[in-house]
């Protein structure tokens, strides 16, 4: 077997897969983030955020493939290690307890993972795979599906279940290459956070925006 | 010191044989000394079930003294009980209140089948060893001392790493089945000094590939382990082992 397939059909180095792709997403979503904040200071701010992005002309495509790969590799490859993992239990014990290392994150990686994947479809078909015109812009669609009751609670909870995730998949990808060290673990363990809360928070902000101001909105 | 006794009630897994489907079976156990420890007290059941002409209970112990790596059951839910970097042989029952049931399982792993009651075979573990192979030493006249010079700091943290009895805990407590606090420990204490570097590539890979082979999962980070080990091994030793494999992998060259 080549090394390469040897390597990444090991545990570890499944979960170096995991880890990258993780690593990828966080920074798709980071800037995420930060365009959509653009929405702060108003409608044609973030109108104008999104057709800039939407004249890089070729590298759309190419950013999009990429990214649909990452994204399907972090997918699959999650779902293998959740059947490989339940089997490798062996039995469950008849006291479930906790000696103290897991999380609410770490605990629910592959069942947050699976309900971020559906958040994510409803969120591309909501957003992405419609018509957007000069009449109706995507602050449009943004307001319009944001202000529907069921979607508001499916953004929330998406939203919050993403924040969960990515609350032990910072630290964690850190974990996975290796990087440990006493003098910044403690920094690194925080700053995952922060970033995570603080993306969690934003997009959280800008739901509850959307409803709240409807359409007084510049 | 006085003494004193509690009456309490156990839980404890019963299974034939490797394939023959368990059950807990309960015991209530009277004026047990809370001087005594948890086997001895398991002893004591086992006496009085001898007594009875009743099958006593099947259990992995040696040494009793906390360095031998031989016992282990999950009490309550945690393997080697509530106390922390304490094996099972080390629990006492002053731990304990009059009253209390404890259930005692098994440690469990899809690489750890069960062969009678609480004991299960770890040979698995043996198996990872003998993958990572051998280290390379000088046969020939001794050399003088201090001819390799290593840090303090390093051989205190080779050192600490080399503290692992092989007990199996964390891999009984991972969700996920794995025994990689294990792994970080026996790849690190050799990888840690210059005598373990000539096979630290080989010595990565192979134990990785066995630990898979063995049926074990993946770690998740979830970090139950380092919470259980009798030792006190860390997850920087998963950390250590996280980065031996992805640099061996990349870079061996034969
Ligand atoms: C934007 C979306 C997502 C981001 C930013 C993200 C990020 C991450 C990160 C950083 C990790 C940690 C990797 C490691 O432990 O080294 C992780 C783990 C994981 N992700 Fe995601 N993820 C996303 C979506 C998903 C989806 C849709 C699934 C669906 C199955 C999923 C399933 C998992 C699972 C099961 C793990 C745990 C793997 C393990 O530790 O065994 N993730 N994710
Ligand atoms: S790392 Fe700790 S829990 Fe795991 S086998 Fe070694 S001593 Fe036991
Ligand atoms: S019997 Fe040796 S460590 Fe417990």
């Amino acid at each position: 077997m080549s090394w390469f397939i040897q390597t990444f059909r090991s545990s570890l180095g499944k979960k170096y897969i995991m880890a990258f792709t993780g690593f990828m997403l966080a920074g798709f979503l980071l800037v995420h983030t930060i365009g959509n904040s653009t929405i702060f200071w108003g409608r044609s701010a973030f109108n104008a955020y999104a057709h800039h992005l939407h004249s890089l002309g070729i590298f759309v495509p190419i950013f999009e493939i990429g990214l649909y790969t990452i994204f399907f590799l972090h997918v699959i490859t999650g779902i293998i290690l959740f059947l490989e993992n339940r089997k490798a239990r062996g039995g469950k014990y008849a006291v479930e307890t906790s000696a103290g290392g897991r999380t609410l994150g770490s605990k629910t990686m592959p069942y947050t993972g699976v309900a971020i994947f559906i958040f994510i479809l409803i969120h591309l078909a909501n957003f992405h795979f419609v018509e957007k015109t000069e009449v109706k812009t995507i602050s449009d669609f943004v307001t319009q599906v944001l202000n529907n009751p069921f979607f508001t609670l499916i953004y929330t909870a998406g939203i919050s279940l993403l924040f969960i995730h990515i609350s032990h998949g910072f630290w964690s990808l850190l974990q996975t290459f290796g990087i440990s060290h006493p003098k910044y673990d403690s920094p690194l363990r925080v700053v995952a956070w922060a970033l995570a809360g603080i993306m969690g928070a934003v997009f959280l902000l800008i739901t509850f925006l959307m409803v709240i101001s409807r359409n007084q909105l510049l | 010191m006085s003494s004193k006794t509690i009456n309490i009630n156990v839980k404890i897994w019963r299974q034939n044989g490797p394939l023959a489907t368990g059950a807990f079976e309960e015991h209530a156990l009277k004026d047990i000394s809370t001087d005594s420890s948890f086997l001895e007290m398991i002893d004591v059941l086992n006496e009085w079930l001898t007594i009875k002409g009743l099958e006593p209970i099947a259990f992995d112990h040696d040494c009793r003294e906390g360095i031998c790596g031989m016992c282990g059951a999950v009490v309550n839910g945690t393997a080697h009980g509530p106390d922390k970097e304490t094996t099972l042989c080390q629990l006492h029952m002053r731990r304990f209140k009059n009253g209390d049931t404890i259930v005692i399982e098994p440690f469990r792993s899809q690489g750890f089948p069960i062969v009678k009651d609480l004991i299960v075979d770890r040979s698995a573990l043996d198996r990872i060893i003998a993958a990572g192979g051998y280290v390379s030493v000088n046969t020939g006249s001794p050399q003088d001392g201090n001819t390799i010079l290593i840090p303090q700091h390093v051989a205190e943290q080779a050192m600490d790493a080399a503290a692992c009895i092989g007990c199996g805990a964390c891999a009984a407590a991972c969700p996920n089945g794995t025994p990689m606090l294990f792994l970080g420990a026996k790849v690190s204490q050799l990888a840690l000094l210059p005598q373990g570097k000539l096979e630290a590539k080989k010595r990565a890979i192979n134990m990785v590939l066995q630990m898979d082979k063995e049926g074990f999962g993946n770690c998740g980070n979830e970090r139950e382990c380092e919470n259980v080990c009798p030792k006190g091994i860390t997850i920087r030793n998963i950390a250590r082992l996280n980065r031996e494999f992805l640099k061996a992998s990349f870079t061996i060259d034969h």
